[in-house]
Parts: structure tokens; sequence; C-alpha cells
């Protein structure tokens, strides 16, 4: 494998991450939604793979096998079981409609593109085409946290977020330090947890995930 | 032995002429197979098309002379439109009657009119089948023309000779600005052909059918043409998918070796094609019409995506 | 042989004298008619000729006449940009000259003859005015002449509440627009830096020396004033109201060309005058001329009054050639000097296309309301039978305005589309990212347009007659209106079969203007072929696709007549049901449906359905009532808030009117004593 052929097959997985960025806010289903996820992660292991065959970083493997493991099969995993136990398959409705945040979706991606113009002007790695994707996915998952009405829809939001952060940092520096990653995977494990016992308590309370329940938590009125 | 450009565009258009139909059947054989009934036999549209001419024509007493006019006119651009893709060979004189853009355009005299004549004599079914094959159009063409852009940014031009021979003779590199604009083509496809999850060539139930219920008026010769030259459009949107992004194989002169290699290829690629298409249209139940503007619009978005992939990435 | 100037001046001479001489025929009514249409006609033709030969040859002549006012007299000056404007004038005052022989002798003896003639000649030597015109004065003078005159005619069937209205209103936003086109000329001759009245000639404008602050003040009221009567949105709320209601003879001039004379304002104001400019001017044209284009024809789609939507579609219009406009200022504010050569032939032969067209379909318009007396047009239906003529001709229009191939609107769209595929080559990478969503706009545009056509046509002509009166009663017009309308119909065709001759001859205009020249790479491989940058590019020949349809249609239809299959006409198969009826065909609000549930947020749309019981058995539905009302939401965000200051501030100044005489008596005693202590 060439240089130039990885820095094309990174090309390749950061659209394709794009892409599945774009799936997320256009799916309506919930467990639809988690296999994106699944899919996500899988690319992004797949990207820091090959990132780090490039450059030459190995510890870089060390990153990919850790996301393989935590964000395609364990997070997916917590996330399907919590669907399960709480019954929900319904299709989840959106605060705006699809085609409309598809739209959003675009600008949020030519802003970014924009932002990180300077950026690519400075840097020498391979991945500086990357930032422009990785730092659209950290924004369209922002997007999807604020346009989703359900609880779990924005845990799916703050992942992708924590993803596009990940894909950032490899993009622009290869990598965080080996102990500042373990210290996120361990956070994210933790805060999935913590996700997922709040969303019991929620349910049981309102009977239901719907975020805008939540509203009647105001004491004017 | 070279042949002279003309007469490779001649033996294409009779190609595309002749070979249109057994496509088309060779589509019902294998959607057939894949969903276990009995397959008609390949030679079938042939069939088809020959009872048809031989048929009376029965027309409505209120029919109007652009009721008789528009299936002549839809074979007349279709053929038109079928000289202009390149096939086989790079070397086609009348391809620069019109680039891509210009044969979008083209497709789009063939849908105004038969949309008309779905008017024409007055009944309901007609009128409703025009109005929702506007606007499926309407909502298509925009994607249609993203892709187009995509496409473009590649090889600096819309000229299709032009787009085929840079696509052919670069080396391989992977381009996902491609990928999106080919899988924001084949939705794009599925739509201006009326294939499922939009529009069902099959039905006849009088609440999903789009455009059979424009034609619905039609008989004998008139229907035939029409039938003919929708099995072409199916046929060149293929051929204009595989010039776009995939011509490997295609001839840069007159050769006839080169041109006998491929025609080869081209018959393969179209198999394979169709294959892809048969397991969309087995996998997919027809969309609401409603739920369309979602179908189309996703078909927006991976153009547009592969846009900003090729300023962004490559 | 004469100069091109004089031969415009005498076109506009023979237009003032016949405004003049037309009460004078007054007793003879048919001479009158014919013989002033006929000599306006002629009028029209020498301004064709004069604005051909100065294209042609790119001259540029000027002249000081000896009217005016002291030490300010009226400048004339006629280059390539407003011998192109003067064709578009020309041409078409040509072809509705013809048919408003026919046209206006409809009328009969119910109204004023001479008061239509007088306004008609008027409103022609007017627009010409506006374009030949080389001062602020005489522009303005000629553009107040265009409008007052476009009022009157507007008015012209008054007793109608709805046509004072309408009249009333476009005279309103044509004067707000006047004053900010008068305050831009104010800025650049204030600025020019020359004693006061010689800055007020167009010569001081061109070498006027403004910083940008001035020039952007400058450039943007005068491109308000210009929007205003072009009617981009959203200062389109006059449009839709004024040209339904005028004469169709007039609504085909004014859509189809005083819409354009603020398209030759702009360009004379940003490529002529101004010259160095930002790129962001540019962006802000595109922008406006990308909604006015999508909102213009999702507007038209959802009107059902025949004139009313081809009012909106010449909104759409506007903002195509906006839309051509805008792209090329911004390639020309990065230095891109071929590129936006074709930008600007693609705005200029969009601006004479849209004229053809739009002419024609408002002259087919206007047949179609001599024949039926009836604008809606679920009230119509079938007529391409009972009117051979005009069915044919119209369609020719409608296939032109959805920019179908081989006819006009198709060329001078793709050569937009050609523009925006060379936006890559722009410096600026977020201008890279944006524009080509700007095509797809444009996409949606052209594909809603063969919609809305589509529409029109099918519940027009097509189908069965839906109207009251006896279908038999309707008849195709006269010879001077179909005349009309075929003439236009072949200009549709020849400019779009032969792009390559029209844009040869235009070269001379992006040369003036933006310093690039087209017309050799265009024109590289012949007149069958054009290839506007190159031929690896993008190509693309008008002749092929016509021989080449005409031919394959020709021989298959022989080919199929040859041996005999017999046809049979029966009645319409009508599903079981007793009795197919007009009434179970699709209407023109069904056909919109689709779209109007898809893109209906755009609009305030208002759906009722009520079920009204059987008289004899309450419980059944005895007929069902369908009330669909649109409105243009910018009617409610911009307008009637403004309305409503305005009657506020008049009530407020209304308290003033007591009735009494002493309170009168005092205010002018008030009024004496204040003004006395300010002058002591």
């Amino acid at each position: 494998m060439t240089h130039t052929f990885a820095a094309q097959l990174n090309s390749l997985l950061a659209a394709l991450i794009l892409l599945s960025a774009f799936a997320l806010l256009a799916q309506r289903k919930i467990m639809g939604l988690v296999h994106i996820f699944a899919w996500q992660g899988l690319l992004l292991s797949l990207s820091t793979a090959v990132i780090g065959y490039a450059s030459g970083e190995h510890h870089l493997y060390i990153s990919s096998l850790l996301t393989l493991g935590m964000k395609v099969i364990l997070l997916p995993y917590i996330l399907y079981k919590l669907v399960h136990k709480l019954k929900i398959h319904r299709d989840i409705e959106a605060v705006v409609n699809v085609p409309t945040t598809m739209l959003l979706g675009i600008i949020l991606v030519v802003f970014s593109y924009h932002l990180t113009a300077p950026i690519r002007e400075l840097s020498n790695l391979m991945t500086r085409s990357t930032l422009a994707v990785a730092l659209a996915t950290i924004m369209l998952g922002m997007l999807m946290m604020v346009t989703r009405r359900h609880a779990v829809t924005q845990i799916l939001g703050f992942l992708a977020m924590e993803n596009g952060l990940f894909f950032a940092a490899t993009s622009a520096t290869y990598g965080m330090p080996m102990v500042v990653e373990l210290g996120v995977a361990l956070d994210l494990l933790i805060a999935a947890f913590i996700f997922g016992i709040f969303f019991f308590h929620i349910n049981t309370t309102f009977e239901s995930l719907d975020v805008e329940q939540m509203a009647k938590l105001k004491e004017t009125d | 032995m070279s042949l002279h450009p003309f007469v490779i565009e001649l033996l294409q258009f009779a190609l595309l002429l002749g070979l249109a139909p057994a496509f088309a059947g060779w589509v019902k054989v294998l959607k057939c197979r894949v969903q276990g009934r009995t397959a008609p036999g390949i030679l079938q549209p042939y069939r088809d098309i020959r009872r048809l001419f031989g048929k009376d024509i029965v027309l409505a007493e209120n029919a109007s002379w652009l009721f008789r006019f528009t299936p002549y006119l839809t074979f007349g651009v279709t053929a038109i439109a079928a000289g202009i893709i390149p096939l086989i060979s790079v070397d086609l004189p009348l391809s620069a009657t019109a680039d891509v853009i210009a044969l979008v355009m083209l497709f789009g005299i063939v849908r105004f009119f038969t949309a008309l004549a779905g008017m024409d004599i007055g009944t309901a079914f007609g009128g409703m089948g025009s109005s929702r094959e506007m606007t499926i159009a309407s909502l298509a063409e925009p994607a249609m023309l993203m892709a187009i852009f995509t496409v473009s940014l590649a090889s600096n031009s819309t000229s299709l000779t032009q787009m085929v021979s840079v696509m052919a003779h670069s080396e391989f590199v992977i381009r996902p600005s491609l990928a999106f604009a080919l899988a924001a083509f084949i939705l794009i496809a599925l739509a201006e052909t009326g294939r499922i999850p939009v529009d069902n060539p099959a039905t006849h139930l009088e609440l999903t059918m789009i455009h059979e219920a424009m034609i619905l008026e039609y008989s004998g010769r008139h229907l035939a043409l029409i039938e003919w030259a929708g099995m072409m459009k199916l046929t060149l949107f293929f051929a204009l998918g595989i010039a776009a992004f995939c011509p490997w194989g295609i001839a840069t002169g007159g050769d006839t070796g080169l041109l006998l290699l491929a025609l080869v290829a081209l018959a393969a690629k179209l198999v394979v094609g169709a294959c892809i298409m048969v397991l969309i249209e087995t996998g997919l139940a027809k969309l609401r019409i409603f739920r369309l503007p979602e179908f189309l619009g996703s078909a927006f978005l991976l153009a547009t995506l592969g846009m900003i992939a090729f300023f962004i990435l490559e | 042989m004469p100069a091109a100037l004089d031969i415009a001046g005498f076109s506009v001479l023979l237009l003032l004298v016949l405004a003049v001489a037309a009460p004078l025929f007054r007793p003879v009514r048919t001479l009158q008619i014919t013989l002033v249409f006929s000599l306006a006609a002629v009028a029209s033709l020498a301004a064709v000729v004069a604005g051909v030969m100065t294209v042609a040859d790119g001259s540029v002549a000027s002249a000081a006449m000896t009217l005016g006012l002291p030490g300010l007299p009226f400048h004339l000056r006629l280059d390539p940009l407003a011998g192109f404007f003067l064709v578009v004038i020309g041409l078409m005052g040509f072809f509705v000259s013809i048919y408003s022989i026919g046209y206006v002798k409809g009328y009969g003896g119910q109204r004023s003859m001479t008061q239509m003639i007088c306004f008609y000649t008027l409103f022609l030597a007017g627009m010409l005015l506006v374009v030949l015109a080389d001062d602020a004065y005489f522009f303005l003078v000629a553009w107040e002449l265009m409008a007052a005159a476009s009022y009157f005619l507007v008015m012209y069937e008054d007793e109608k509440g709805e046509n004072r209205r309408a009249a009333f209103l476009y005279l309103l936003i044509a004067h707000v627009g006047a004053l900010a086109i008068l305050l831009a000329f104010g800025v650049m001759a204030g600025q020019s830096g020359r004693p006061v009245f010689d800055g007020y000639t167009f010569d001081a404008m061109r070498t006027a020396q403004l910083t940008p602050g001035w020039a952007a003040a400058a450039f943007f009221l005068a491109f308000f004033g210009f929007a205003a009567k072009a009617g981009v949105i959203p200062l389109h709320v006059w449009l839709p109201e004024a040209h339904p209601v005028a004469p169709s003879n007039i609504s085909a001039l004014m859509s189809g060309v005083m819409l354009k004379t603020s398209i030759y304002g702009i360009c004379r104001f940003a490529f002529d005058f101004i010259k160095e400019f930002p790129w962001w001017w540019g962006g802000i044209v595109l922008v406006l001329g990308l909604i006015s284009a999508v909102m213009g024809v999702l507007y038209a789609l959802m009107q059902h009054d025949l004139k009313r939507l081809l009012a909106y579609h010449s909104v759409e219009n506007i903002g195509i050639i906006l839309i051509g406009l805008g792209l090329s200022m911004i390639f020309a504010a990065f230095h891109l000097p071929t590129l936006a050569a074709l930008a600007l032939v693609a705005a200029l032969y969009h601006t004479l296309n849209h004229a053809v067209f739009k002419g024609l379909l408002f002259m087919g318009a206007g047949a179609v309301l001599h024949a039926t007396h009836e604008r809606n047009m679920e009230e119509m239906g079938g007529l391409i039978h009972r009117m051979p003529w005009t069915a044919p001709l119209f369609l020719v229009g409608c296939v032109s305005i959805s920019a179908l191939p081989p006819f006009n609107g198709f060329v001078s769209e793709w050569l937009t589309f050609q523009a925006f595929l060379l936006s890559p080559s722009l410096p600026h990478p977020l201008l890279k990212l944006l524009i080509p969503l700007g095509a797809a706009m444009l996409a949606l545009t052209g594909a809603l347009a063969a919609a809305c056509f589509v529409k029109v046509f099918g519940v027009v002509f097509l189908g069965q007659w839906r109207g009251h009166q006896k279908r038999e009663r309707i008849h195709e017009v006269g010879p001077s209106m179909r005349a009309g309308m075929l003439l236009a119909s072949i200009s549709c065709l020849l400019l779009g079969i032969f792009p390559t001759w029209v844009i040869g001859w235009l070269d001379t205009i992006p040369e003036q203007l933006c310093g690039g020249r087209l017309a050799e790479s265009a024109g590289k491989f012949g007149w069958m072929w054009l290839t506007p940058i190159a031929h690896g590019r993008a190509s693309y020949s008008g002749p092929m696709v016509f021989i080449g349809i005409l031919a394959v249609v020709a021989v298959t239809w022989l080919l199929l007549h040859a041996r005999a299959t017999s046809s049979r006409r029966v009645p319409i198969w009508d599903c079981g049901f007793a009795r197919l009826t007009p009434r179970m065909q699709y209407t023109a609000s069904a056909f919109s449906m689709p779209i109007r549930r898809v893109l209906g947020f755009l609009f305030a749309v208002r759906e009722q359905v009520e079920v009204v019981p059987h008289t004899n058995h309450p419980s059944l539905p005895g007929s069902l009532q369908y009330r669909l009302r649109i409105r243009d939401r910018f009617w409610n965000w911009l307008y009637v808030p403004q309305g409503d200051a305005a009657y506020w501030i008049a009530r407020q100044v209304g308290k003033l009117q007591q009735g009494r005489i002493q309170i009168y008596l005092l205010y002018s005693f008030v009024t004496l004593i204040v003004l006395l202590v300010f002058l002591g």
C-alpha cells in the first residue's frame, strides 16, 4: 500500500464518515440510528488504522482497536439493550423536518470547510484535508441533539460529536496521547452507564423519553 | 480494419434501437427469477411491440393532433439521445450535438409532451399521472444537475465524449466524489425511468400508477412507439451511467477489434447493472408519493456531498 | 446609409408624432387603428434596424439636443448596450403592434380608442428614450414618461375597482423606485467632482472616481429602484396585480419589454458607470435573482388566473436574468473577463428570449381572453379544437419558457448553467462551494416552470371545455393577431436554432463592458455548433437537434403510414360510470396539489372543505365545497405593516380636520405668528 493510496483511502473513509453523520440526521427509527452509529465507529476505527499505517505512528493501532471495541461493539450493545428494555421502537419525531435539517447540515459542512481553511494552509500532514470533515461531524452531532426530541437520539448525537472530536484529533495531530485517549474512552463508558440509569428514571417518571416532557419541570405557570 | 465515425454512429443507432427491447426483456426475466415467478423469455418485448404495431388504433373522440403527434415525438427525441451517448467508441460525430445538460433537457421534452398527452383526453387518470410525473421531475432535477456538476468537476467538462475519455484514460484513483455522485445518479435514474420505489412500471392499479396513467389512452402503433421509446430510455440511462462512471473498455477510434471488445464490455456492464437494479427493485417497496421528496432529497444530498467531497478531500 | 442614431431618432419621432396626430383620425375608427398601429410597427422596425447596426459594428454615437433646460440640454447616446435593448424593445414593439390591430378592434365601440393609441405610442417612445438617454435628467424624464403612459394603460378598463387599485399600487411602487434612482444619480453626480449641471451627464458618471462606500450607495440605490420596476422579490407585489388587468397587448409589452429597461439600468450602472466593484455586489444580485426565480415560479404554479400566472413567470425570468448578471459581476470582480462575458451574454440572451416568448404568451393569453372572455383557467379547456392557430403558437411559447430544446429559452438557460459550471475557477474557496447550489436552484426553477406550463397548456387548451357558455361560440382570432403571434413564435425557434449567430452579433457588448470576448470560441466550429468556452468543455447544436428530431419523426411517421392500419374514433372510456363529465377532469388547482403539499410552507395556504348536508337526508353529504386561498407571505411581512403605518399617520394628521371655521382660522393665525417669530 503506497502512501498516496493510503491518503486516498483515508479521504474515502472521511467521506463515508460524513455520509454516516448525515444518515444519523435522516434516520427515523431508533434501531436504525444505533446501527448507523456502529457503522460510523467502524469507519472511524478503519480510518485510524489507515492513518497509523501511513504515518508510522503505531500507537494509533491501539486507538483503532479501542474504538472498535468501544464504539462498534460495546456502546451499540448497551444502547441496543436499553432500547429493548424500554421498548421504544416507534419512529422518532424531529423538531425540524428532515429535508430542512439536511440543508442546514450542508451549510454547516460548508461553514466548517471555511473555518478550517487557515489550518489547511499551515499543516503539512496528509490528513489535513479531513479536518473539515471532522469539524463537520461534530457540528452535525450537535445539530442532531438540537433537532431531535427523543432522549436516546440526544445521547447518540453526543456520541457522534465525540466521534467527530476523535477524528479531528487524528487528522490534526495524528491522535492524542495514549493516556488522554484511554481516559476519554473510560469517560464515555461511564457516561453511557449514567445515561442509561437516567433514561430509566426519566422513563418511569414521565412514561416517555420525549425530552419535550421535561418542559413540565419549569416552575412558572 | 478501421470504421468511419459515421458508420460507428449508425451502428450505435441500430444497436440501441434493436437491443433496447432485449435489455428490457432481460430485466423482466431477471426480476421474475428473483421473485420466483415464471419468466416470459427475453424476446417477449419484441413480440409485444410487433403485436401492437399490427393492431388498429382506438382514439377517443376528442383526441387532438397533439395526442397523435406525441408518440412520434417521444420516439424521435429518444432516438436522437441514442446517438449522443458514447456506447462503444468515443469517436462519435453526433455526440457534440448535446452535452449532459442538454441531454437531460431532451428527456425533458419527452416528459413535457407525454404529460400534455395525458391531459388531452380529459380523464381524471391522465391529469393525475401528468401532475405526479411533473412533480417528481421537478424534485429530481436539482439532484440531477448536482450530480452532473460533481462528475463534470473531475473531467472539467460536461461534454460526454470528453468525460468518457478522461475517465477511461486516467489512472485508478479513489474518488469519493464520484462514488457519491454515482449513488445520487442511481436514485435519480430510478425516478426518471419510473422504477420502484418511485413508480411501478408493471402496475395498472389506479391509485399508484404515474407513468402508466399518462399513456393509458394509447393503443396500436402509438402505444408501440411509446413502449419502445420507454425501453430505449431505460437502456440510455444505463448507458449514461456507464459512460459517466465506468467507461473502461470503450474504444477510442474505429478499430474493429477494439469495437468488438468494447461491445462485450458494454454487454457485461449492462448485465451487471440490470442485476443491481433488479435487486433494488425487489428489495424495496414502492414509496408513498409524499415520501418521494425525501427520497429525491437524499439524492440531492448525496450529489452535494460529492461536490463538497471533491473540494474538501481531493 | 443613415447613421444608426438617426434611425433611432426617426423611430422615436414617428411614435411621438403618432401620439399627437392620432386624435385627428378619430372619426374613422378602423382607419385610425390600422394606420396608427401599422406605423408604430414601422417605427419599431426602425428601432430594430438601428439597434442591430450598432451592436453589429460596436459603434458609439452621441448627440446633444437643443431641447431641455437652459444650460442642461438633453443628451442622446447609442452604444452597443443601448442598441441591444433597442432591438428588444423594437422587436416586441413590432410584433405587438401588428397584434394590436386586431386586438384593439375587438374592443368595438365600447371605449375611447384614442386614449389607447396615444398612450401606447407614448409608452413605446418612452421605453426607447430610456435606453437612448445619456444624462440623468433626460433619463428620468423618459423613465417617468414610460411609467405614466403604462399607468394609464393599466387603468384602461377603469370601471373595475380592482383595476384602479392595481394601477395605484403600480404607480406607488414605480415612484418609490424612481426616487431611489434619482438619489443614485444624485450620489454619482455629487461624487463626480464636476460643476453642478455637468455632473448629471452619463459621461461624467463614467469618469467619476468614487470611494467604495459611495459607489456601493449609488449602486444599491439604483439597484433598489430598478428592482422595484423589474419586480424582483420582495418588490414584486405590483406585478401580478397590474399585468393581468392591463389589456393583453399592453401586458405583453410591459412584461416582455418594460421590465427589461431595469435590466438595462443595472447593466449601465454596474458595468458602465462603476466598473470596479467587490464580488459581494454580484453575490447579492445573484441571491436575489435565485430567490426571485424560485419563488416566482412557485407562486406562478399556485395561480389559476392565466394572466396572473404569466405575470409571476416574469418575476421568475427576471430572476434568471439577474442570476446571469450576478455571476457576471462576480467573475468580473475577480478579473476573469471571458467568464464574465459568458455570464453577461447568457443574461442578455435571456433578456431577448424572455421578451419574445413572454410577449408571445401574453398575446396568446389575450387571444384566449378575446375568444372566451375569461381569465380563470378553471373555466376553460379543449380550446385546441376551437382555436387551431392559437393553440400551437401558444405551445411554442410554453416549450420555450420551459427551457426545452430546440427553442430559445433553452439556449440562454444552458449558457447560464455553463457559467455556473465554471465557478470552480474562482479563487475564492467559499464561493466555489456555494455557487453550485445556485445552479441546483436554477435547475429546480426550470423543472417547475415546465410543470407549470404543462398545467397551463393542459388545462386551457387540452381536455374538455369546462366553461358555462356554449363551446360553439368560441372562435379563432383574426389574422393580424395570428400574424403577431406567428412572428413571435418563429423568432423563438430561430433564436433557439441559431445561437452562434446571435452570440457573434452580441459580442461587442461584453467586449466593451467587461473586456472579454466570446464569439471566437463560441463559434469556432461553424454556425452549427455552439461551444461557449471550448469544445471539450461543452457543446450544443440547435440545428442538429431540430433537424434530427424532425427527420426521425418524419421517417417514423412515413414508415408507419405505409401500411394500412385503421384508426377508430370512439367515446372516451369512462371506467364504467354513466358518463364522463368535464368536471371530472383534473383542474389547475388539482394539478399543482402535490407541489403545494411539498413546498407549501413557503406560502400562506388556507384550505377549507365544507360538507353541505343533503336536503332530504341530513345525515348524508349533499355537496362538498372546497376553498383554497393562497397568499403571498411577503404581502403580510413587508407591505401590510407599511400600509398600516401610513394609515396611522394619516389618521393622526386627520385630527387636524375639525370642520369648524374658527379652528381653521386659528391654524392660519398660529402659522402666521410662528413664521413671524422665525423671521423676527
